[in-house]
């Protein structure tokens, strides 16, 4: 038996299974997404965590971060000690317009100080606007989630084991 | 002076109808599409499932500014799409919607030649997307405007000759005679016909998967490549009112037309409902099928319809003196 006209028959009955399944449309302004973990939306920045080591600024690809900052010193607490310095932030800007959610900048920086944040939605009329400034990215904190929990039967994260070792040591001894 | 009253009713209803129909088909096509590709479709215009989109996009083409190309042949170039338009409004007029409650005929007016009459102005229909083809100065154009010229001459054929071949079985030309004439086994004995005719109807139409004239890939749009605004939009209601004239003949000729349930009095709404449902297929196999080529538009014609067409007159005929 010849299947002549087979394909015009299967045309008809996929476009009507299609029809009579609900679509895969996501209605998004009208209900939000359901985003998966590590969602790249924008990068938050922890002000107090960041030393201006400016790592994350020579690191990225598009060249989109600003920092400039300057020399405080702290006196010395205790009587005759020595005056610290610390590096306080002047200016710590990333433009979006450039960024490429990459992500390298939150993986070189050695203080925390940059997450993930799944917030998306921060389109701006002005492009100039797309330039988010500290205050802006220190608010984007509030929206980094927890770290996602490990996957079932995962393999325990090295820090973790490295921390149960020297508890262990440290019991014994 | 009621004459001239009912006349001027019966035109409104006709007029209404023409102005209401083929949007709702629009519509369909919109959203019916949207679910046969896994997607909905337009969702915003109007609140309610978008049902507004087609009165937003007349809205947006009303505004838009009416270019004339150059290069245009001026008069053929803006008479187009008028002609494009109104035979179907022409048409409609002699399509019979059935009785009204018990009030008679619902129908623009009865004609004695009411087939001849619909299949004439359906004709003439596609000659105004010729004019676009040749009139816009525009070598795109001018190749949609030769297809549609080939696809005029190979489809009209068969579909005359499904037509006829109806009308032989009910030994009239009235359109009302025929659906009065009609009878349940006809779906069998006329089926061939029918499938000739709606096919032939949809190659007449340019719609998928005959729209090898407008081919918006390879040759953007073809005929309509030039128009804009409210001229692109006359076009588009063309292609929609041809459907629902396509659609509203088929089910006069082949599906017994307003025939079912309590139709002395509902049977305007059984065609409506027919309607509806053979606009459905239109859009159907817009969706299911992808375009023919050229050769095979044409090919489908001579190979395939007119020696089924022919068959099925045939066949008519012998019923028919048998």
């Amino acid at each position: 038996m010849s299947t002549y006209g087979k394909g015009l028959l299967q045309g008809l009955a996929v476009t009507w299974r299609n029809l009579t399944r609900r679509s895969v449309t996501a209605h998004y302004p009208d209900v939000e997404p359901d985003l998966p973990p590590r969602s790249r939306g924008v990068i938050a920045l922890q002000e107090e965590n960041c030393t201006s080591c400016m790592l994350c600024a020579r690191e990225c690809p598009s060249w989109c971060i600003t920092i400039d900052s300057h020399k405080e010193t702290i006196p010395a607490t205790t009587e005759g000690g020595r005056d610290r310095s610390q590096n306080v932030l002047d200016t710590f800007d990333i433009d979006y317009s450039l960024c490429m959610y990459c992500s390298i900048c939150i993986e070189v920086c050695p203080f925390d100080a940059l997450h993930w944040s799944p917030e998306f939605a921060y389109a701006e009329g002005d492009i100039l606007d797309l330039t988010h400034d500290m205050n802006r990215l220190r608010e984007w904190m509030w929206t980094v989630p927890a770290p996602q929990a490990l996957d079932a039967g995962a393999e325990p994260s090295k820090e973790l084991a490295a921390y149960e070792a020297k508890k262990a040591q440290e019991d014994a001894g | 002076m009621p004459e001239v009253v009912d006349a001027m009713l019966r035109c409104l209803v006709v007029v209404a109808a023409f102005m209401v129909l083929p949007l709702v088909i629009g519509q369909m096509e919109h959203k019916a599409m949207a679910h046969m590709q896994s997607r909905v479709g337009p969702m915003e215009a109007g609140g309610f499932h978008g049902w507004a989109q087609l009165v937003a996009d007349g809205v947006k083409f009303i505004q838009k500014e009416s270019i004339t190309p150059a290069a245009a042949d001026r008069k053929v170039f803006e008479l187009a799409p008028a002609v494009a338009l109104v035979p179907y409004l022409v048409a409609l007029l002699a399509i019979p919607l059935g009785p009204f409650f018990g009030q008679g005929n619902l129908i623009g007016q009865d004609l004695d030649l009411g087939l001849f009459f619909v299949l004439a102005a359906m004709s003439v229909g596609v000659l105004g997307t010729l004019m676009g083809g040749l009139g816009s100065g525009n070598k795109y154009s001018y190749i949609g405007g030769m297809r549609v010229a080939a696809q005029l001459m190979s489809y009209e054929l068969p579909m005359v000759l499904a037509a006829a071949s109806v009308a032989m079985a009910a030994g009239t030309l009235s359109l009302v005679g025929i659906v009065q004439q009609w009878e349940p086994w006809w779906l069998l004995t006329q089926l061939p016909g029918l499938v000739v005719f709606f096919v032939a109807g949809l190659a007449e139409l340019q719609r998928p998967p005959f729209d090898a004239p407008l081919a918006d890939a390879e040759l953007v749009m073809g005929p309509l490549t030039e128009y804009g605004g409210m001229r692109f939009a006359m076009f588009l209601l063309a292609e929609y009112a041809g459907i629902l004239v396509l659609s509203a003949l088929t089910t006069v000729l082949f599906l017994g037309g307003w025939a079912g349930p309590f139709s002395d009095h509902v049977g305007w709404l059984w065609t409506l409902v027919k309607v509806m449902g053979v606009a459905f297929l239109v859009i159907w196999a817009r969706v299911a099928y992808p375009r023919l080529r050229e050769d095979q538009v044409n090919a489908l014609a001579w190979k395939v319809l007119v020696p089924v067409a022919l068959a099925q007159v045939t066949l008519t005929t012998v019923l028919v003196v048998a």
